[in-house]
């Protein structure tokens, strides 16, 4: 059981005021900075979906832009090829991309640390290198594939920045809402427990591999889905697009946000791809400062900007189920046999100390995320 | 795939391992420095490619400048220009270490994974802004272009010359690591920093001495490096870096003479794959040997160390 705050008056309002502002953002701030917030929403979504690999499972993984790079291509190889309406390759795209995942992954996933960390840097190289080449003879080499048709929802064309601001950001509030719900799931708590303590996971019955292998590939697809997004939205896919560099971005997108925190990544995202252009003055001394003002964020914030706050679960429901738990230890104290029935009927053990507050020790399990 | 002109195939086969061992030394050179750097602080020093492409740019400065003009000869310029590198590049990054390391050091080790990385990106870019973002070319008269013929083979001197360089790089790496006081005082940081200071061992002079030998060497290689190819970069430091980490970890990361036998093999890997398989791959094969050994020994060739959970 997951202990939700119900949201506050405030609350609702404040979120009610950040909708009535996003949508009214591309027409306050006009197409450049529009764009910027697309690029922003792009590398929001890859943050989070990378952030379920690397900040919820703590798996190394500095090879996102190959997975990101298989959904764009797909989406540019069905559109300029077989003429598909490009929304509908979003779910080939993932599929895809999840499926390179489960193939790239599956062998690999046993590394740990540093030893996976290159290991998908060569991935992402692998990827680079066999898309410049025409792999199969489908990619276009290292001028890529230039994307005629442009997204049409229901007659509807996207092509102006505000369209895409409207269409990404929405994703953006879907995939949000769906990987916070996703944070608190048992899939969620599985993942943070395998980061937290490999062992102790898996032997609490954690099939680590299996989780391992599924953050990566939920990760991929959820890539490889915002890969169609961008495809469209840049029109030329070519490989310069995915290269290693893209995937460090992604990565300091994570790490310098709060890895495993969801407002850390956005966060994350909004500085890495708007840092550059407040220090567009500085031309083309940018990177400099940008690069000097990543050691000096981890410098001054090692755990990342927002770091995951504490979560908190309650117990009290499970107390009576589990005869090896809480309950059945204190029932062992009262005289109760251990090999009560796994039908131990609960709230014996709540009634005892039914006086008790709520949020006592040994109520909540805290769980450091 | 064989090249028009060359058609005996010996021959071929030899000039590509000439090749692959003199690329190989480099590597080997380069994967020393990450090796080191790691033994000690588990840490990838993802700039280390960076303050090679430093080395390969201070060469050419120097050897430009007052290499050429004349007090010396060719030889002894190159040779003392060598020594002046070593130094040049192991004192950035000494200040390296103080500036983007030191302060992460009790922090987890991601966020030193970020700071290297943004270090990596602040060098690659001071060395665009300082020398510009296209190839620059080697002084002509350093460069060593006497071809051998040994039994029928045309090698160039300077691969051999290379090789050479390379390997008492590392003979007297090996024997300062193994031989030495101060050797063994590293070694002893590398395996336990704790036991090590109660030891009377100082761990941060210690470090600070890895982080200068590591990027010296790593500048030293640069320098062959343009010495050997006679054009250079601002961005080849990645590529370099990248492989030449590949070539630590497939050695063994942490061991010494495993990241110079996984270097050497890393060379010669490349010059076959591209010469007998697929030129245009050529830079993907580093990482599917990696990946490959990863596979199959996963703590690499030599190594006994498997990498700690994070």
């Amino acid at each position: 059981m997951i202990v939700r705050r119900l949201p506050k008056p405030a609350g609702i309002m404040g979120l009610g005021a950040l909708f009535i502002l996003m949508l009214a953002l591309p027409r306050i701030l006009g197409p450049y900075w529009t764009n910027l917030l697309n690029d922003m929403g792009i590398y929001a979504i890859l943050g989070l979906s990378l952030n379920i690999i690397l900040g919820h499972c703590g798996l190394f993984h500095m090879g996102h832009a190959a997975f990101y790079a298989v959904g764009a291509y797909v989406t540019a190889i069905l559109s300029t090829r077989f003429a598909v309406p490009i929304l509908w390759t979003l779910p080939l795209s993932g599929l895809m991309s999840g499926v390179f995942a489960l193939v790239v992954a599956r062998p690999i996933i046993h590394l740990r640390g540093d030893y996976l960390l290159v290991v998908t840097i060569g991935i992402v190289e692998i990827v680079r290198i066999a898309l410049v080449n025409n792999i199969f003879g489908l990619t276009g080499g290292s001028n890529g594939l230039l994307i005629i048709n442009p997204i049409s929802i229901f007659g509807f064309q996207v092509f102006s920045p505000a369209h895409f601001y409207y269409l990404i950001w929405s994703i953006g509030a879907v995939t949000i809402l769906l990987f916070y719900l996703l944070q608190n799931s048992r899939f969620g708590r599985a993942l943070n427990y395998i980061k937290q303590d490999e062992l102790a996971a898996e032997g609490c019955g954690v099939n680590t591999s299996h989780y391992k292998l599924a953050s990566f590939v939920l990760g991929a697809v959820w890539a490889g889905m915002i890969g169609t997004i961008f495809a469209a939205k840049i029109e030329t896919v070519s490989p310069q697009s995915f290269s290693y560099s893209e995937s460090v971005l992604l990565f300091a997108i994570v790490i310098l946000g709060g890895a495993g925190s969801i407002p850390g990544v956005l966060l994350g995202a909004f500085l890495i791809t708007g840092l550059p252009e407040i220090f567009r003055e500085l031309q083309s001394y940018r990177l400099l400062f940008f690069g000097a003002a990543m050691v000096a964020m981890m410098i001054f914030r090692p755990q990342g900007l927002i770091p995951p706050g504490r979560r908190f679960y309650k117990v009290r429901p499970y107390l009576g189920r589990f005869p090896c738990g809480i309950a059945a230890r204190s029932g062992a104290r009262r005289g109760i046999s251990l090999s009560a029935s796994p039908g131990y009927p609960a709230g014996t053990d709540a009634g005892a100390d039914a006086g008790k507050p709520a949020r006592g020790p040994g109520d909540m399990i805290e769980e450091q995320a | 795939m064989r090249r028009p002109g060359e058609d005996v195939p010996m021959i071929e086969f030899f000039q590509q391992l000439s090749n692959g061992l003199a690329v190989g030394g480099i590597y080997a050179l380069v994967a020393l420095g990450y090796t080191m750097v790691y033994g000690v602080l588990k840490l990838i020093n993802f700039a280390h490619g960076e303050l090679f492409t430093l080395g390969a740019y201070l060469g050419m400065t120097l050897l430009l400048s007052f290499g050429l003009s004349g007090i010396l000869g060719p030889l002894p310029a190159v040779l003392i220009i060598f020594a002046m590198i070593t130094g040049l590049v192991g004192l950035s990054g000494f200040v390296l270490e103080r500036a983007a390391y030191r302060p992460l050091r009790q922090s987890n080790r991601l966020a030193a994974v970020v700071s290297a990385l943004g270090a990596s990106i602040f060098l690659q870019n001071a060395i665009m802004l300082f020398y510009g973002p296209n190839y620059q070319v080697y002084p002509e008269e350093t460069r060593v272009t006497i071809t051998l013929s040994v039994l029928g083979l045309d090698i160039p001197l300077m691969r051999i010359l290379l090789f050479l360089a390379s390997v008492l790089l590392m003979l007297a790496m090996y024997l300062f690591i193994h031989k030495t006081k101060t050797g063994t005082a590293i070694r002893a940081v590398a395996t336990d920093q704790g036991a090590a200071r109660l030891m009377g061992i100082d761990v941060n002079r210690i470090i600070s001495l890895v982080f200068m030998i590591g990027p010296g060497l790593g500048g030293a290689a640069g320098m062959l490096l343009g010495l050997y190819y006679g054009q250079i970069r601002y961005d080849m430091g990645t590529l370099y870096g990248l492989k030449a980490f590949t070539a630590a970890i497939i050695g063994g990361i942490g061991n010494i003479p495993g990241a110079m036998l996984g270097g050497i093999l890393l060379g010669v890997a490349e010059a076959m794959g591209a010469a007998y398989v697929a030129p245009a791959w050529k830079d993907a094969f580093a990482f599917l040997v990696l990946i490959v050994i990863l596979i199959f020994r996963p703590t690499g060739l030599l190594g006994e160390r498997v990498a700690d959970k994070i």
